[in-house]
């Protein structure tokens, strides 16, 4: 029998090991280079229109007052479609991992996956054929009976081409993303958990309540965010449904643009410093999502503490 | 504060399965029961059927009666939520909901149901649980920290004083040592001791030193097979079971010649 070496590494487990840590690694650093790619370009091609002089800049006030206004939009959009999506997608979520006969259950989470498939020209071509014109009534209610609230001032649009048509749209479509994501988190629940909480004489809801729902906090923070990020850079169906113009705070009047459908409407046909504009626009896209998501890590890593995680 | 329990010809099952076959058993208030058994021979399976967790699994059900003082948890129109406030569990790995401070752990079954109560008598009641699982001393300056982040003999203390705080009847463990230390299970013993005085406490156990240090009263589960139902084969002072048995497999487990 020969003493084997403690220092000799040979054999083709190890050899494994180092190509396995090797390929991970260049996936890891190939992410940061592409994400520094894209942010280089956006920043080296976006500032022809920060030094510009102001008159230079479609509406001739500066770089500044041409993107504050399509950055509400933006916003707008998003946050009416999370407003909508949120809750209908964790009653969802819930319905199927709690409450739903486990048929149904299978059934209904095969038929939202289904949802998230759907191109989003699709909704965009829905979104502008029909449920503009079906909830222009709904639209004329608003103004007269709520016209007092400045988002639902009147005369309501005539074509029902809104920001908050846009946003329902929007709503439908982050609702699959969001309704999957927390679907799969409530079903991780520990079962020890929830066993504990009925032990204790809770009902189902305040099952959930105690166990299900703090347990899958952060999870649905994520899956918001996710939702977010589609919102935010949705073009297409922004585009076909928005009938755009100035920013507008009523919701029910046309007007209102978002950055992402600014962009595809105009690049097209643009050309030199209307090129950089266009870019510098993504760039604040770039930065907006960027910032959500870095407050949304902030939001989840508060209650670390309370994670279960320990 | 503490109702005696009467099962009557009690068949469980999981779907078409028979996991435990007519078991009729009676169990006196104030006094420590334990089930003893080797796996799988639905000793802890009938523990859950006394405070109708049972049916929390999809397919789960059972047939004959479980009294509580003369009272039957399977009657019609009886809501498995109320007789789970009456009848508490601790569970074989501690689970102190690990999203709420100790503090709020331990109050966590006396908010349900939209129960008010006052900041002075939940102070009260915190101490009086915590006092009572025998772990005031150790958390009683850090109420507010997780009740995860405490030592698996202290969560599981945590998840007594829980099922404690809502005043049972009765309280089930379900091999509440089997995941502690020796340490840790000597002080959850000491508990069992210092609970019986209140409650009827039913405990399942794979340690039968455990048993025969605890308990008044044994009950030995077997098994002719597997996919048999199990049954109960003798249940007697926990003395007999352990020095006397009648039957012959009750003496050959307790002597550990099987299982």
């Amino acid at each position: 029998m020969t003493a084997t070496s403690l220092t000799s590494s040979q054999g083709a487990g190890r050899a494994g090991d180092k190509i396995f840590s090797g390929a991970a690694l260049a996936a890891g650093c190939l992410i940061l280079a592409v994400l520094f790619g894209v942010a280089l370009f956006l920043v080296v091609q976006a500032i022809p229109a920060f030094v510009a002089p102001a008159e230079d800049i479609q509406g001739g006030e500066g770089f500044f007052s041409y993107i504050w206004p399509i950055v509400i939009g933006t916003l707008i959009a998003a946050v009416i479609a999370l407003v909508i999506a949120t809750p209908v997608a964790i009653g969802v979520a819930l319905f199927i991992s709690h409450f739903a006969p486990r048929q149904l259950a299978s059934g209904l989470g095969y038929v939202v996956d289904l949802l998230a498939a759907i191109p989003s020209v699709v909704y965009g071509a829905w979104g502008a054929a029909v449920l503009a014109k079906e909830i222009t009534p709904v639209y004329n209610w608003l103004a007269d009976n709520m016209g007092w609230l400045p988002i639902f001032a009147g005369p309501a649009s005539a074509t029902g081409k809104t920001i908050l048509t846009a946003g329902i749209v929007l709503a439908v479509m982050v609702l699959p993303i969001i309704t999957s994501l927390t679907r799969e988190i409530f079903l991780q629940t520990p079962k020890l958990h929830e066993e504990a909480a009925l032990a204790l004489g809770a009902t189902r809801w305040e099952m959930i309540k105690m166990t299900v729902l703090p347990f899958a906090r952060p999870g649905i923070i994520s899956a918001v965010m996710l939702g977010l990020g589609r919102a935010l850079g949705e073009t297409m169906a922004v585009a076909l449904v928005l009938s755009s113009g100035a920013l507008t705070a009523s919701l029910i009047q046309s007007g209102n643009q978002t950055i992402a459908a600014e962009i595809a409407l105009n690049f097209p046909e643009a050309s030199g410093l209307k090129v950089s504009t266009l870019i510098a626009a993504g760039l604040v896209l770039f930065v907006i999502t960027l910032a959500v998501n870095m407050v949304a890590r902030w939001i989840i890593g508060r209650h670390k503490e309370f994670s279960g995680a320990n | 504060m503490s109702k005696r329990i009467d099962v009557k010809d009690l068949n469980v099952y999981y779907g078409d399965f028979l996991a435990v076959e007519d078991v009729s058993i009676s169990i006196e208030a104030k006094s420590v029961t334990a089930f003893i058994g080797p796996s799988g021979c639905g000793k802890s399976t009938f523990l859950r059927t006394i405070n109708r967790m049972h049916e929390v699994l999809p397919g789960a059900r059972v047939e004959g009666e479980v009294l509580l003082d003369g009272d039957n948890l399977y009657g019609p129109g009886v809501d498995p939520v109320t007789v789970r406030s009456q009848i508490g569990m601790v569970f074989q790995r501690p689970n102190p909901f690990p999203t709420m401070s100790i503090r709020d752990n331990v109050l966590a079954g006396v908010k349900l149901n939209n129960q008010k109560i006052s900041k002075g008598e939940a102070d009260a009641l915190l101490e009086r649980s915590l006092r009572g699982a025998n772990l005031w001393n150790e958390v009683k300056d850090r109420l507010g920290k997780p009740g995860s982040g405490l030592s698996g003999g202290q969560q599981q203390r945590l998840c007594i004083a829980r099922a404690i705080a809502v005043e049972p009847q009765v309280i089930l463990m379900d091999e509440p040592c089997s995941a502690l230390d020796p340490i840790s299970t000597l002080a959850v013993e000491d508990l069992i001791n210092e609970l019986k005085d209140e409650y009827t406490v039913v405990i399942v156990t794979h340690n039968m030193q455990q048993a025969a240090r605890v308990s008044d009263r044994t009950a030995f589960f077997n098994i002719a097979g597997t996919g048999k139902p199990g049954k109960l084969i003798e249940y007697a002072e926990t003395s007999t079971i352990f020095n006397n048995p009648a039957q012959k497999s009750t003496e050959d487990y307790v002597s550990g010649r099987f299982g």
